[in-house]
């Protein structure tokens, strides 16, 4: 049967020039990175590159990136290591659960916590983080592109206030980099995290922007690695599959501002999908321009998206469906070879609602009835094609059979 | 081969479902293993003594989600855990509570079945293309042609293994739902279903049966309700009154009904000559009534919410055997309609403890005339 992978938010796979990349550094070039022989020197080397690499990706000095396990790491470094007993966090309603889990768990430590609600559109409004602000504020924690509806934060307003404030401010970037540009001084942040198997690297890998002077406190200790801030020995091979990564994002990116670049045309291959999703009648997307929030900002980034209101990233699309069970519409697309995410899976496998639309405002019927289309950058007019063939007949077998009328559930 | 039917097993994890996931698949079906997350074991983790590690062996434990998705993986069938949680303390865990409450002894695992099983499950599953759903139940479902003057009827029968024969939870089921249901065990004994288990190789063929009501972890439901009320911002209703003989004569207070079942014995906190038990409970006044093992002997209940299965409706009285609580031995029995889904017992001999909020079921012979809910 024809598959169709539609969860690149989820993860991606790793593109044959990350794999070829990788490849010398498991069996020849197996050395320990700090050890002083020849074989250590060429496992330096290649984490130096690496680093080199990660520096121009996120336009910072190399002494400024620090590898670590991937995004999940990454935030809990921002909130561990940033955070004591009497600070005050803020963060958003719709952050990844790596920032919500790491700072409930602060919160029990003493660190007062305040989650900013988004408008009904899906993007936090930085009036909000300027209203949330206090003397004792120590960090603001804002996500560049949000993992369920794509739509991409303002945080270099954001940022402006943070800064204003006297606080740090942290970006978690995974699932915006290889999606937009990456500019930690154009941001001004003092953090930002990524994670290769968001951009077509390695699972297990990522990094983190820490600008000088950042006092963060490193998560793990046990040696001197990655200047103190990151003890563990390096992952030569998942860094420099990380590096090739983000070598080919750059240059995704630089196309992408040309009629015929990458990220153009996955856009258009993603509105085409929604538009012919959307002719089914009782749907819609999560993630739209609502005319009534007075001053919400316009497209910071992504100009291939100037004819929308609201600024997605280009390969996502998040859409409601009136009338069915969401987990049933998942399963009956993977029967038929198509992969899409609804919700997000509680540590049974069963799913929940997504807590970022019912931070929008959506109720729960709507909010579990919803499914994200992530494509991959590989992604063809076939597979949309096969997606479009698929999608209709399963909604209308679902709201034949199984219909779910507002308010039955829950 | 010609293309079989696509079937749903319900997967919980345990012996029964997974030997039937296995029975099926290697009869040739397309399989596809569902398991139904019903309640989070640690919800009410660290409130009045609910212990916060709840123990293995209880449906929706991850352990068991674990081993449902290991035996798919096995079996190489597409595996799915479908979300029901709402549903199910919807549906189960309140009206549970509820009963508890009102004075009687509620059965969720029939509920359960009622609402999730055959309902939502069954739903979730034709909706996804899959013609019919099979469980690990054991009992027997036939299509009868020659019934309703030759339009035909599914019917429900007692499993070979009579120790295991679990009709008495599945009373409630529709022709609808009959006819889309596959019993694969009900010809088999338990110990066959272990070596069957055995025989595909499946790694949990020695896993113990459950046996607990499955969301109270500790098995104990009085300290399930304290805790889930608490946990709902709700305080347990004032029922305590008074423990009174059959005379009428007080002998004793109680700090509320919901602590007592009819035909219960301990934890009255009375001492007496002969042993006394709980024989009824009156939810308005909170009185409890006790006395001696003879009183609690009746010869007659009512039942309501009735479903039918081997007859449309009763129009009469009919001779069967009544069953009136999981282990009882099924006793002749008339019954008579008396109301709109009500119906009358008379049995043949006085029965011990019929306690409302149980469910009656009417056998006829092996077959399951149909039931209802002890009033």
């Amino acid at each position: 049967m024809k598959r169709v992978y539609m969860d690149a938010n989820a993860t991606t796979p790793l593109l044959p020039e990350v794999v070829e990349a990788m490849r010398p550094y498991w069996m020849e070039r197996f050395g320990n990175a700090s050890s002083i022989y020849l074989d250590g020197q060429q496992a330096r080397m290649a984490v130096d590159g690496s680093r080199a690499t990660l520096a121009e990706f996120f336009n910072c000095h190399d002494a400024e990136v620090v590898f670590n396990s991937g995004g999940t790491e990454g935030d809990n470094t921002a909130i561990f290591g940033l955070l004591r007993p009497g600070d005050h966090l803020i963060t958003t309603a719709i952050e990844h659960s790596a920032i919500l889990e790491a700072a409930e768990r602060m919160a029990q430590r003493g660190v007062e916590v305040t989650y900013v609600a988004p408008a009904a559109s899906g993007l936090i409004d930085p009036a909000e983080i300027q209203r949330a602000l206090r003397p004792e504020t120590r960090l603001v924690s804002v996500m560049l592109a949000n993992n369920e509806t794509g739509v991409l934060q303002p945080v270099e307003e954001i940022c402006k206030i943070t800064r204003g404030g006297g606080a740090f401010f942290h970006i978690d970037a995974v699932q915006g980099a290889g999606k937009v540009p990456i500019d930690v001084r154009r941001f001004g942040c003092h953090l930002l995290t990524i994670s290769a198997h968001k951009m077509y690297g390695p699972k297990g890998v990522g990094a983190n922007f820490v600008r000088r002077g950042t006092p963060v406190e490193s998560l793990l200790v046990g040696g001197g690695h990655e200047r103190r801030r990151r003890a563990g020995t390096e992952n030569v091979p998942g860094i420099v599959g990380l590096a090739k990564a983000a070598e080919l994002a750059m240059h995704s990116l630089d196309d992408s501002a040309l009629e015929d670049g990458e990220l153009v045309r996955l856009a258009r291959l993603r509105d085409r999908l929604e538009a012919e999703i959307l002719r089914i009648p009782g749907t819609g997307v999560n993630g739209t321009y609502i005319p009534q929030t007075p001053g919400a900002p316009g497209p910071a980034f992504g100009t291939w998206e100037s004819t929308r209101p609201v600024p997605r990233v280009a390969n996502t699309t998040n859409i409601w469906f009136d009338n069915l069970e969401g987990e049933a519409l998942v399963i009956a697309l993977d029967l038929k070879g198509v992969a899409v995410s609804g919700g997000s899976a509680c540590h049974s496998g069963a799913t929940d609602p997504s807590h970022v639309l019912l931070a929008m405002g959506l109720d729960k019927n709507r909010a579990r009835a919803s499914l994200r289309f992530s494509l991959l950058k590989t992604a063809t007019e076939a597979d949309v094609d096969y997606v479009l063939q698929v999608v209709p007949e399963a909604v209308e077998r679902l709201r034949a059979i199984s219909p779910v009328a507002a308010g039955t559930l829950g | 081969m010609t293309e079989r039917a696509t079937i749903a097993v319900a997967m919980s994890g345990g012996v029964d479902s997974s030997t039937v996931a296995a029975l099926l698949a290697h009869e040739g079906y397309a399989v596809m293993g569902l398991t139904l997350q019903l309640w989070d074991q640690r919800r009410l983790a660290g409130r009045h003594g609910i212990p916060d590690a709840p123990k293995a062996g209880r449906c929706c434990s991850l352990d068991d989600v674990y081993d449902a998705r290991r035996v798919a993986e096995q079996l190489g069938i597409p595996f799915y855990v479908v979300n029901q949680q709402e549903r199910f303390e919807r549906d189960v865990v309140r009206p549970f509570v509820q009963e508890y409450l009102a004075g009687r002894t509620p059965i969720p695992c029939s509920l359960c079945n009622n609402h999730l099983k055959f309902d939502q499950l069954l739903q979730t599953a034709r909706s996804i293309g899959a013609e019919r759903i099979a469980t690990g139940h054991y009992a027997i479902n036939e299509f009868d042609p020659a019934r309703d003057a030759g339009r035909g009827r599914w019917i429900l029968k007692r499993a070979r293994d009579l120790a295991k024969d679990q009709t008495y939870f599945l009373f409630g089921l529709t022709q609808e739902q009959l006819a889309h249901t596959l019993f694969p065990l009900g010809h088999l004994t338990k110990p066959e279903v272990r070596a069957a288990a055995r025989r595909y190789g499946l790694a949990l063929s020695e896993k113990p049966d459950s046996q607990e009501i499955c969301f109270i972890p500790s098995g104990d439901y009085k300290q399930f309700l304290a805790a889930y009320l608490e946990e709902q911002g709700e305080s347990l209703p004032e029922t305590a009154g008074e423990l009174v003989s059959t005379s009428g004569e007080v002998l004793g207070r109680h700090e509320g009904i919901f602590n007592f079942t009819v035909g219960q014995r301990k934890g009255l906190g009375l001492s007496s000559a002969v042993p006394l038990y709980v024989l009824r409970i009156e939810p308005a006044s909170h009185r409890v009534t006790v006395g001696a093992d003879a009183e609690l002997a009746t010869r007659t209940l009512r039942a309501r919410d009735l479903n039918w299965i081997s007859i449309p409706e009763l129009t009469g009285p009919m001779r069967v055997k009544i069953k009136i609580r999981h282990r009882h031995e099924p006793a002749w029995a008339t019954i008579e309609p008396t109301g709109p889904d009500e119906v009358a017992a008379t049995f043949d001999e006085p029965q011990r403890a019929v306690t409302p909020g149980q469910s009656a079921v009417f056998y006829d012979g092996d077959e399951v005339v149909g039931g209802g809910w002890i009033v």
